[in-house]
């Protein structure tokens, strides 16, 4: 019985690298708690970074609700590797996983790994391409492979297991490789783990639309956002999800966000060039919030010091929005794609029935 | 304080348990009503706490990168389907304190960077409690889903796997102070190079403790010059002692001490009140590992034939096979073997003993050399006996059912062990190095490239 109010209303995600790992499950938790509807994990090199789906894969028995979503690069990994790592994900989170799918573009990276450095274009065609062999390893196990069948001794079905038997095209401009497949693991809970990108990374001649369920929009300031997110759902149509970045700094325990900017910006933060940043009292940010949400699907929120932040947010950011009816209520046991309302996918090798309908009877 | 002769070996007069839980196989029974989920993360959670209790040193996940098959299929016959090992470990840190988490994980199909990072994770997320367990397998069939290809010759892979556990173990090695700064880390080998400043700083433990699964002389060479704990194929008495014999002997011979590495052989335990109901039970296990499709389908794999026509319940097929090798048979470990050869073998085997094909197969599943079977304290003084000599440092079991298969080995084996004095009654301490033992290692300054 949702009213129009409420279908509009969007849900708030939080970037919790912050957190580091040794309090990693307090601060999901408190993020569970305040209401957000999914956490994401960072995964750029970074020194004390620790590998981001661990880290989401840690948190996934402490919690409920929470989507988990880590930063995965397409680039210097190998894509079978990770296809089966997010789909572990999904089954050690009760389908509450997700996808960011990033591109590395750095000469360290490539180098650790012994390989030539990839930019530009080239960059999403990585992208793609290990996308497109995550999706088909996924689908590679029909959802009732596993029969367990006694009286015939099979424990599978194979005629519900597919290789995928991927290329890379012709016009691929990295290293051409084959993946064979099927997957090692059976399909993912969700059947399809929602995949998010960002927006930059997204469209004709970069990663297909059709194969990310949801972008990642930036903006150099707040103001620009509601612009950008306007401007992304009309290049990529309304069938992807949006989500708008934001860089919050807020009013607390006496300090005004001004001054606590200025020492997280000596200290290093999350920050990233180009993402719009808030800073301000937690009444100003209801205020910038309510009119984003009422335009992206979603927004997430990236805290110059994350205790300290996710304190005030669910204080009194998060309350507020919810009074104002502009944020959803939280998912109770749902998946990630319930959140975003998406389907649960049959596998596109699911057998067609052939049925000769009513053609000869 | 009395100096030991790092040249002789000395017996703890302890084992510890470790649990191999095995996505893929035919020794885990499903067909039984209470055989639960391969994938359901209750499974994991259920059986890594029940090890727990039981004071188990390690749990471990093993690891195949591409699904078995059987005459040129996906095998239908076994449970198949398993968790990436990081990411389920990663999952179980969390309901977990004490208890070792071992991933295997394999040095053709990895970059060591990468591994190397994400082992530390795993060690950082769990307070020191991860561990490796270096596998090698190199054929192209596995290499067919991954970026490289099937790019390594067999004879390379132990060279390979040397130079990658050695970068590993720089990578890890390459911080100044546990906390900073590290040193780049660069390796220019035959098959890769690697240029890398690590950004993980080093565990509660140090770095990951290494397992080694392999069992060729250059599989054991490597071992002894790499390994904290080798995952053995040699679980009985003898054939354990003669291979402590010979690990000893390589570990000296690679100026490690006589006790540098441990071993833990694979192994599978009936257990009940009595010897006569264990002995019920195993043949109550047996009849549902290996059923009648799975007896023909083993003989199939090493006939490269179909072979549904033959009774389960009569001799083994007069046909031929119809492969000079068993290269069909991919992912099981029998590659190579003289087909021909080994049916004119296992058929005068078989009539000298009068067994049938299902009864046959039954004596040769390899398990069946791993199998303890008897009443609990039969079990436990037999399990004495190994720690009186040091024949092993401790068993890695593989439950044959899931998720309840350690209920009673935890409830009823190990506080018999406890009672005779040779089984740990607390864990040591928090780190899995701690548990096991192991001394922590000395960063080697020369192995940092200034
Ligand atoms: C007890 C044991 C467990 C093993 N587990 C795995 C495993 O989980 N995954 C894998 O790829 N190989 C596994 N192996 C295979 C070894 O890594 C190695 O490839 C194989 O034993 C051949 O090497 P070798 O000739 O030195 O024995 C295992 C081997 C042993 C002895």
């Amino acid at each position: 019985m949702s009213t129009f109010e409420e279908r509009k209303a969007g849900f708030l995600a939080i970037e919790l690298d912050g957190a580091g790992y040794q309090n990693l499950a307090a601060a999901v938790l408190a993020a569970e708690s305040a209401g957000f509807h999914a956490a994401t994990f960072a995964d750029a090199p970074a020194p004390g970074r620790v590998n981001a789906l661990q880290r989401a894969a840690f948190v996934g028995p402490v919690t409920r609700n929470i989507a988990l979503v880590p930063e995965v690069d397409t680039v210097y990994t190998e894509p079978f590797h990770i296809s089966t790592q997010l789909a572990s994900l999904d089954y050690v989170s009760g389908g509450r996983a997700g996808w960011i799918v990033t591109a590395v573009d750095s000469s360290e990276a490539a180098a650790a790994v012994g390989r030539s450095h990839v930019s530009g274009e080239a960059l999403a065609q990585e992208a793609a391409a290990s996308v497109e062999v995550g999706r088909r390893l996924w689908d590679s196990w029909e959802d009732d492979a596993v029969i367990r069948d006694v009286a015939t001794g099979r424990y599978l079905d194979v005629d519900k297991l597919h290789y995928v038997d991927f290329e890379t095209p012709a016009d691929f401009a990295g290293p051409a490789y084959s993946v064979k497949g099927p997957s090692i693991i059976p399909r993912p809970l969700q059947g399809q783990l929602p995949v998010l990108a960002a927006a930059s990374l997204v469209g004709e001649g970069l990663v297909p639309v059709d194969s990310v369920d949801a972008v990642l929009v930036s903006a150099p300031t707040p103001e620009l956002l509601v612009a950008e997110v306007r401007d992304v759902r009309a290049r990529l149509g309304a069938a992807v999800a949006v989500v708008a970045e934001l860089d919050v700094v807020l009013d607390s325990r006496g300090q005004p966000a001004v001054s606590r900017f200025a020492s997280s910006a000596e200290s290093g933060s999350t920050a990233e060039a180009g993402r719009a940043r808030f800073v301000g009292s937690s009444a100003g940010l209801a205020d910038v919030l309510d009119s984003l949400l009422k335009e992206a699907d979603g927004v997430r929120l990236h805290p110059a010091v994350l205790d300290v932040e996710l304190e005030e947010l669910s204080r009194l950011v998060l309350p507020e929005l919810r009074q104002r009816g502009s944020l959803r209520a939280p998912l109770q046991d749902g998946t990630f794609r319930d959140l975003l309302g998406l389907e649960r996918p049959a596998s596109r090798y699911a057998n067609t029935t052939i049925a000769a309908i009513g053609s000869e009877n | 304080m009395t100096q030991h002769n790092r040249a002789i070996f000395q017996p703890t007069g302890q084992i510890q348990f470790g649990i191999f839980f095995q996505g893929v196989n035919s020794g885990t029974i499903w067909k039984a009503s209470e055989s639960g989920s391969q994938t359901d993360f209750e499974s994991f959670r259920r059986i890594v706490q029940t090890a727990e209790r039981g004071k188990f040193a390690a749990f471990f996940l093993g690891e195949g990168l591409r699904l078995r098959e059987h005459l040129g299929r996906p095998h239908a016959l076994d449970v198949a389907g398993r968790p990436d090992a990081q990411t389920m470990l990663a999952a179980l840190a969390a309901v977990t304190r004490n208890i070792g988490l071992v991933a295997t994980q394999n040095t053709t199909y990895n970059d060591p960077a990468d591994l190397a990072h994400r082992l530390s994770s795993l060690d950082l997320i769990s307070g020191g409690r991860a561990a490796w367990n270096v596998v090698t397998t190199d054929n192209a069939w596995t290499g067919a889903n991954f970026r490289r290809g099937g790019y390594l010759d067999h004879a390379d892979r132990y060279k390979h796997a040397e130079a990658f556990v050695e970068t590993a173990k720089r990578i890890w090695d390459s911080w100044e102070t546990s906390s900073g700064p590290a040193r780049p880390v660069l390796h220019e080998g035959q098959h890769y190079t690697v240029d890398v400043t690590p950004r993980l700083a080093r565990s509660a433990q140090y770095r990951p403790v290494l397992f080694q699964a392999g069992d060729s002389p250059d599989g054991r060479d490597f071992a002894a010059r790499q390994a904290d704990v080798i995952f053995s194929a040699h679980p009985k008495f003898d054939d354990a002692v003669e291979f402590r014999r010979d690990i000893v002997a390589r570990s000296v011979a690679a100026g490690r001490g006589a006790n540098a590495v441990q071993i833990m052989p694979a192994s599978e335990f009936i257990l009940a009140a009595t010897d006569q109901e264990a002995q019920e039970k195993k043949a109550w296990v047996r009849s549902l590992q290996i059923g009648p499709q799975q007896a023909i389908a083993y003989l199939e794999q090493f006939w490269g034939r179909e072979l549904t026509e033959y009774d389960p319940d009569g001799p083994l097929p007069e046909i031929d096979p119809a492969v000079e090798e068993t290269s069909e048979t991919r992912g099981s470990g029998f590659h190579g073997a003289k087909a021909r050869q080994l049916a004119d073998q296992w058929r005068a085997e078989a009539k000298d003993k009068g067994l049938s094909i299902r009864q046959f197969v039954t004596s040769r599943t390899a398990r069946v050399d791993a199998t303890f079977t008897g009443s609990y304290t039969a079990i436990a003084d037999h399990l004495s006996e190994y720690a009186r000599v040091g024949a092993v440092d401790g068993f890695n079991i593989s439950p044959w059912l899931i998720p309840t298969g350690l209920d009673d080995i935890v409830n009823h084996l190990v506080p018999e062990l406890q009672e005779r004095g040779v089984y740990p009654t607390d864990y040591r301490g928090t780190t899995l190095r701690e548990n096991l033992g192991i001394e922590t290692p000395v960063r080697s300054t020369e192995s940092v490239p200034a």
